[in-house]
């Protein structure tokens, strides 16, 4: 418990000092952007991890969010209004998602998903009237809430965070939750669970809306963050990047997604300046992932932390047990 | 009335390239329980191959297409073997495997064909189109149509009245059982995703010349295949077929007639049977 509270209390002064220990205002942004998607992937991973739904159509959702923002403030209206529109959107979205996913879990599901997620993308592609097609819609300047501007790289981080951590605790309060529990169940014991009298689909269902919460709320942060939006934020590759970071970083662990989201920004932003072929990289670091650590990073490391930790205190034990034989000569 | 002809030729075409794609993905979906995320890579990789041998080593064009199919064949038969054999059941490091393959395969493409798109030349002979009664057919796509038969056909053969089939269906049925009667499953396994593989690769090089290969055909194709089997239902030979030619009807149908809501019209029909119908139009039970 203890290691866990100095865990958190060294994450927290990282996170809060980051703009005076990166090298420039593009690292600070890539931090704002880290942040932005892991909040994407801990609404995934809600659905992975602790409901054992894998989705690859939340892209769509999260394209939801951005273009109701952009839609609306090119529409005339306040900032205010647009992200409460947004928000609305996107929750009825997702309860059609939902509604239409949940019929069937395990692979279909992954399907199902992938197919909504398209038929999003198709939308936000060719429905040029409303989505302007391929060339997008900007947002002309970010909101100034109690009169601090969000344009510079800094305070954008800044508010960024304060959401991540507001999203962080309310994704910990819910997998706490009696709510968080049941649907644990549901991932392992779907028939038992249904026969103690819990309503399964019902308990997927406030998953899927909870994550869909989360998503639309990165959506948001992302339309402010890039203040613009295209079809291709909700590509097959958009959906399968958050399920990436969840699958490496570790599902079913709030830690887990957070770190997948580092990884997959920092080698997409950072190392993509070196190296050429990062794509790649990235395709090499999932397989290398799967090979030794199919945990995923966060779980695979604590238990080669603990392997270790064993190793050292049995070591000693071993020697000394050794010891009295080793010397005895054999009769 | 000549445009809707066209349309309904061009839609039919498309349709037996979509079932070459999605009959192995249907049947390693359904024996293997494996959703291959690298089935569009495997269509993009078999096209790349065969655009290469035709259009750089000037090899004739179905001996580039063989080539491409058994290219993408081995590719798919080292995954099953190296990577996915581990993972048996489970489902998120298959995932993140089959996305990461697919990520490297497209790097990979990219790399050696550059992102210029390459139009490979219709074969020799199949250029032009026939006449018939008043009405002009594109040989190529007519070639398309028949290839795509005679492959469903033999399939359905091998499927049907093999006994190497017998095995794959009492393994889609019940693995487990299978095992206890002595059906090696795992090789099975390798052999469904080998054959999935080259039908992906070949549908590839046979669709090059219509639609040309680009960086990006793996996203266009796999969602197609999925949409095929989710209509169609998983593991079943017909399924695949009539949702191949289903979808090919509705892509160009709705690119003509609607192409605001192209993609949206596409889905529809996958929405409509998964309310109605979960486990598909001919598939046996809810996966």
């Amino acid at each position: 418990m203890t290691a866990t509270r100095i865990g958190l209390l060294a994450g927290a002064v990282v996170l809060l000092t980051v703009p005076l220990w990166v090298p420039g205002d593009y690292y600070v942004s890539v931090c704002s952007q880290i942040l932005i998607y892991a909040i994407f992937a801990l609404g995934v991973d809600v659905l992975i991890g602790y409901g054992g739904l894998v989705s690859l159509g939340h892209a769509g959702l999260f394209g939801i969010a951005s273009y109701a923002v952009a839609y609306t403030l090119a529409a005339g209206v306040g900032h205010i209004a647009a992200v409460i529109v947004a928000l609305v959107l996107a929750l009825v979205g997702t309860a059609l998602f939902a509604a239409l996913s949940l019929r069937v879990t395990g692979i279909g599901f992954i399907m199902i998903t992938l197919a909504i997620g398209e038929l999003l993308w198709g939308l936000a592609y060719r429905w040029i009237s409303v989505t302007n097609g391929d060339n997008g819609i900007s947002v002309a300047n970010r909101p100034a809430p109690f009169g601090i501007s969000l344009n510079p790289p800094t305070h954008f981080y800044y508010a960024t965070l304060v959401v991540f951590a507001l999203s962080v605790f309310a994704a910990w309060v819910f997998i706490g939750s009696p709510l968080g529990a049941s649907l644990k169940g549901t991932r392992d014991q779907p028939r038992r669970m249904n026969a103690l009298g819990y309503h399964v689909w019902l308990v997927r269902f406030c998953a899927c809306m909870f994550s869909g919460l989360l998503t639309a709320i990165a959506g948001i942060l992302f339309i402010y963050y890039t203040q613009f939006i295209s079809p291709q934020t909700l590509t097959l590759t958009a959906s399968a990047e958050p399920v990436l970071m969840v699958i490496s970083g570790g599902s079913g662990t709030l830690l887990g997604p957070i770190v997948g989201a580092a990884l997959v920004e920092i080698v997409k932003n950072i190392a993509s300046a070196y190296i050429t072929r990062w794509n790649m990289l990235l395709g090499a670091i999932f397989v290398a992932i799967v090979i030794f650590m199919p945990e995923g990073l966060v779980p695979g490391s604590r238990r080669l932390v603990r392997a270790l930790l064993k190793a050292r205190a049995k070591a000693p034990a071993v020697a000394a047990a050794a010891e009295p034989n080793s010397g005895e000569p054999t009769p | 009335m000549n445009l809707w002809l066209l349309l309904a030729i061009n839609s039919i075409t498309f349709g037996g390239l979509l079932f070459l794609l999605s009959a192995g993905f249907s049947l390693i979906f359904g024996l293997m329980r494996i959703p291959n995320l690298t089935h569009g890579s495997m269509f993009m990789l078999g096209a790349y191959v065969g655009a290469s041998m035709v259009m750089t080593f000037h090899l004739p064009f179905w001996i580039g297409a063989a080539i491409a199919a058994l290219t993408v064949a081995v590719f798919g038969g080292l995954i099953e073997r190296l990577l996915l054999r581990r993972l048996a059941g489970a489902e998120q490091a298959q995932v993140l495997v089959t996305l990461g393959i697919s990520l490297i395969v497209a790097d990979f493409c990219l790399m050696v064909w550059t992102g210029d798109p390459i139009s490979v030349a219709t074969p020799p002979g199949l250029v032009g189109g026939v006449r018939f009664v008043d009405l002009f057919f594109p040989t190529y796509r007519i070639a398309i149509i028949l290839i795509a038969c005679v492959i469903g056909a033999l399939l359905w053969v091998l499927l049907d009245r093999t006994r190497l089939g017998a095995m794959i269906r009492a393994g889609v049925d019940d693995p487990q059982m299978a095992r206890v009667v002595g059906i090696r499953v795992s090789r099975l396994f390798t052999i469904v995703f080998c054959l999935g593989a080259a039908l992906a690769g070949f549908g590839g090089i046979m669709g090059a010349p219509i639609l040309s290969v680009y960086p990006g055909l793996d996203n266009d194709m796999l969602p197609l295949a999925l949409v095929v089997v989710i209509l169609g239902g998983t593991g079943s030979l017909l399924g695949s077929l009539v949702g191949s030619f289903v979808i090919g009807f509705i892509y160009n149908y709705g690119q003509a007639l609607f192409p605001e809501l192209a993609y949206f019209v596409l889905f529809l029909p996958m929405v409509v049977v998964l309310v109605l119908r979960p486990q598909g139009l001919f598939g046996k039970q809810a996966p």
